[in-house]
């Protein structure tokens, strides 16, 4: 008889002494089901984290250095953000014409605002950026054109609106390009309609977004008026570091501080922010797979407890097969196979509700999961090597059984 | 010894038995080893000993067994309990080691083999019938029967052909698929048999396998393992407590207090009918 088909009767076996007892074979093959279940989700969750966040960098496209006005305190939270006006467009300005590791510069502020059109509202972040914020955030167009500079000179009642603002605002079979909407009671025709770029890893929607001429914004609709934010992209990504060393530099000149003072503005390259989401993605990743690793030790240690069970109430079976010449092998070799099967039919069912753990996160939370091929392998390898360890001990004890008393047993 | 056991096997049990009979009995044991394999007795023991310890008391369950039992022979062993019927079963059936001694099973010394040998041993020569069945619960009655073809690493059709020939030798054809508690007592201990029987083992040990039957059951599973015996030269050994259980047999050993105190031939009733061929009990 070949191997396989040994190992054909012995699963076959196992199935049968599961089926004789499905609740209690049930119980035990919880903590492996959640274990397993919640690693796939876990991961997938990672996954899909991991994923965003290169799809994010995808559309962000361009090199980019973000400044804001603030100051460091010694843990690297900024303080104060937004209540220092100490970022100018000059500032913005001079960085390009000094710095040939630039690309370009532009600025911008944000203001959450009501805009209006026909009988619909919507609440949303009005942003009011000079022209080249739309090429450096790597934005295209689905309909009509970007701001140009000349409507920045003219400080032009023009918007662009994001795919969420248009879905909210208008009818499908609305035309929302040259329509006109009303921002703090301000007419503003629509130039251009955004191609969408869907959620940020932080959750946010990146299309829930208007931009307007920063002009239009400090001279035509009431509220603050200073530079939130400056961004530079580069020429190439490697060149990031360097580049906010020496925009550092300029900005120090320009803010006249000396050199005990700290800086009154705060610099983060996409590169730091992106390690940002990745380490937080990765220490939650961490700490839920410590959980799911409990809970699988758990359904291991589960599966030892019935397999003890099981070779002591099937003392005399082991016996019969011992008198009939099995050898300890073979004896080592089925309560092992029980031991496998148990946590394999456990972990498969672990990976099922897995898939359904990550469909339900992404409806529910809207978090992207993928599930991959390799993670599902992994679970599958990793759940029978749990029954294979666990299910040595109760192996073992079984084989070492002595076939007499094993026979006499009662 | 490369061979099968059924090359082994004396297809003429009467005729060795006259041919042995001077020579055998209590202190008749060759202390030799046996030059020719084939005319050499299936079982040789020599002052079989064994004890158990319990703590600081050792407990002597054999006290020098010598026995010779030929190819073909249908043995009954009784004697009181405790008198180490059982104990001397375990060993002849390589379940157990002697403490001190030697046994022969067709002229190799076994009592000091491994446990993978005595398995070896215990799958290709040996079948056990027990008092109490012991057949695997929720397993059909084929599947019980196939397991020493199964731990022999058979194919599975074999398994299931050899099986199935088995339980035909036994009576329960048409019972393949039925499970232990679907079969009557006296059934249950056919299966169990059958399983000894499929693997041509060289001898047949029963410990008691009328013990847990009524009398008709009895008597129809002593009637199998007499046409076994008698036709197909099975070697069986059969511990039992009554005497005409033993009657079935042409050897009767008595034990006492872990020794052999008698050991004889009869010409019984029921097998001198039964060498006849034609009378029904
Ligand atoms: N595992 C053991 N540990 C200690 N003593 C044992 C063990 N097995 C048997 N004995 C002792 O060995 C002696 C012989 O036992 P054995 O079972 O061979 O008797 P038996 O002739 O088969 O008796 P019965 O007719 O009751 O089955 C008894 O005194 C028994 O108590
Ligand atoms: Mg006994």
């Amino acid at each position: 008889m070949s191997v396989s088909s040994y190992v054909f009767v012995i699963v076959l076996g196992a199935f049968r002494i599961l089926a004789r007892n499905s609740l209690r074979a049930g119980l035990t093959m919880l903590g492996i089901v959640v274990g397993v279940g919640s690693v796939i989700t876990i991961v997938s969750i990672a996954q899909g984290a991991r994923f965003s966040i290169q799809a994010h960098v995808a559309t962000e496209g361009l090199n980019i250095i973000y400044i804001l006005p603030g100051a460091h305190t010694l843990g690297g939270v900024r303080s104060g953000l937004g209540s220092m006006v100490t970022l100018t467009m000059q500032d913005a300005q001079e960085l390009k014409a000094n710095l040939p590791l630039l690309l370009d510069t532009c600025w911008s502020r944000r203001d959450p605002t009501q805009v209006i059109y026909g009988n619909q509202n919507w609440q949303t972040g009005i942003f009011a950026i000079s022209p080249s914020c739309l090429a450096i955030k790597n934005w295209s167009f689905v309909g009509g054109g970007p701001i140009t500079q000349t409507d920045m000179d003219s400080a032009a009642t023009v918007a662009v609106l994001g795919q969420t603002v248009v879905e909210n605002l208008f009818q499908a079979d609305e035309e929302p390009t040259g329509s006109t909407i009303r921002i703090k009671n301000v007419p503003f025709r629509v130039i251009g309609v955004l191609a969408p770029k869907g959620r940020a890893p932080g959750g946010y929607d990146q299309d829930d977004i208007i931009f307007i001429p920063f002009s239009t914004a400090q001279r035509k609709v009431q509220g603050a008026r200073a530079v939130e934010t400056i961004a530079a992209s580069t020429h190439r990504r490697e060149d990031l570091p360097e580049a906010a060393e020496q925009i550092r530099e300029v900005l120090r000149t320009r803010h006249r501080l000396q050199p005990e003072q700290p800086d009154d503005f705060v610099i983060r390259t996409q590169l730091e922010i992106e390690k940002l989401y990745e380490g937080a993605s990765k220490t939650l990743t961490l700490f839920l797979l410590v959980v799911a690793s409990i809970s699988l030790l758990v359904g291991g240690v589960g599966v030892m407890n019935i397999l003890l069970v099981s070779v002591t109430e099937r003392t005399r079976e082991i016996g019969v097969r011992m008198a009939v010449g099995a050898k300890r092998r073979h004896i080592l070799i089925q309560f092992l196979i029980e031991a496998m099967t148990l946590s394999l039919v456990g972990g498969v069912v672990g990976i099922g509700f897995g898939i359904l753990g990550a469909r339900v996160t992404t409806v529910v939370a809207g978090w992207p999961t993928i599930i991959s091929p390799e993670s599902i392998l992994a679970a599958f390898l990793f759940s029978l090597a749990i029954g294979l360890f666990f299910g040595l001990y109760p192996a073992n004890k079984a084989a070492r059984l002595n076939p007499i008393e094993a026979l006499r047993y009662e | 010894m490369a061979e099968g056991p059924n090359q082994s096997i004396d297809h003429q049990p009467s005729a060795v038995r006259q041919a042995h009979r001077p020579e055998l009995g209590r202190g008749a044991v060759s202390h030799q080893p046996f030059s020719d394999p084939a005319r050499a007795p299936l079982i040789v023991c020599k002052d079989l000993s064994k004890i158990y310890r319990l703590g600081d008391v050792e407990v002597p369950a054999l006290r020098g067994v010598n026995l010779e039992i030929q190819r073909g022979e249908f043995v009954a062993v009784m004697g009181p309990s405790g008198s180490g019927k059982s104990t001397l079963m375990n060993i002849l059936g390589c379940l157990d080691t002697p403490t001190t001694g030697s046994y022969w099973l067709d002229g190799r010394e076994v009592g000091r083999e491994g446990q993978d040998e005595l398995a070896e041993i215990r799958n290709r020569r040996i079948g056990f019938v027990f008092q109490n069945f012991n057949l695997i619960p929720r397993t059909s009655a084929l599947e019980n029967a196939q397991l020493p073809l199964f731990y022999r690493g058979m194919p599975l059709r074999n398994q299931r052909a050899g099986a199935a020939a088995a339980l035909a030798r036994v009576g329960l054809s048409g019972r393949e698929d039925h499970y232990p508690t679907q079969l009557s007592g006296g059934q249950q201990q056919r299966v169990a048999i059958a399983r000894a029987l499929v693997s041509s083992p060289s001898i047949l040990l029963a410990d008691e396998p009328t013990g847990n039957l009524d009398t008709e059951s009895s008597r129809g599973i002593m009637e199998v393992l007499q046409r076994l015996n008698q036709e197909d030269g099975l070697t069986i050994i059969l511990v039992t407590h009554e005497t005409d259980i033993a009657a079935y047999a042409s050897r009767e050993i008595l034990m006492t207090d872990g020794q052999i105190v008698r050991d004889r031939w009869r010409v019984s009733a029921h097998s001198a009918r039964a060498s006849g061929g034609v009378v029904k009990p």
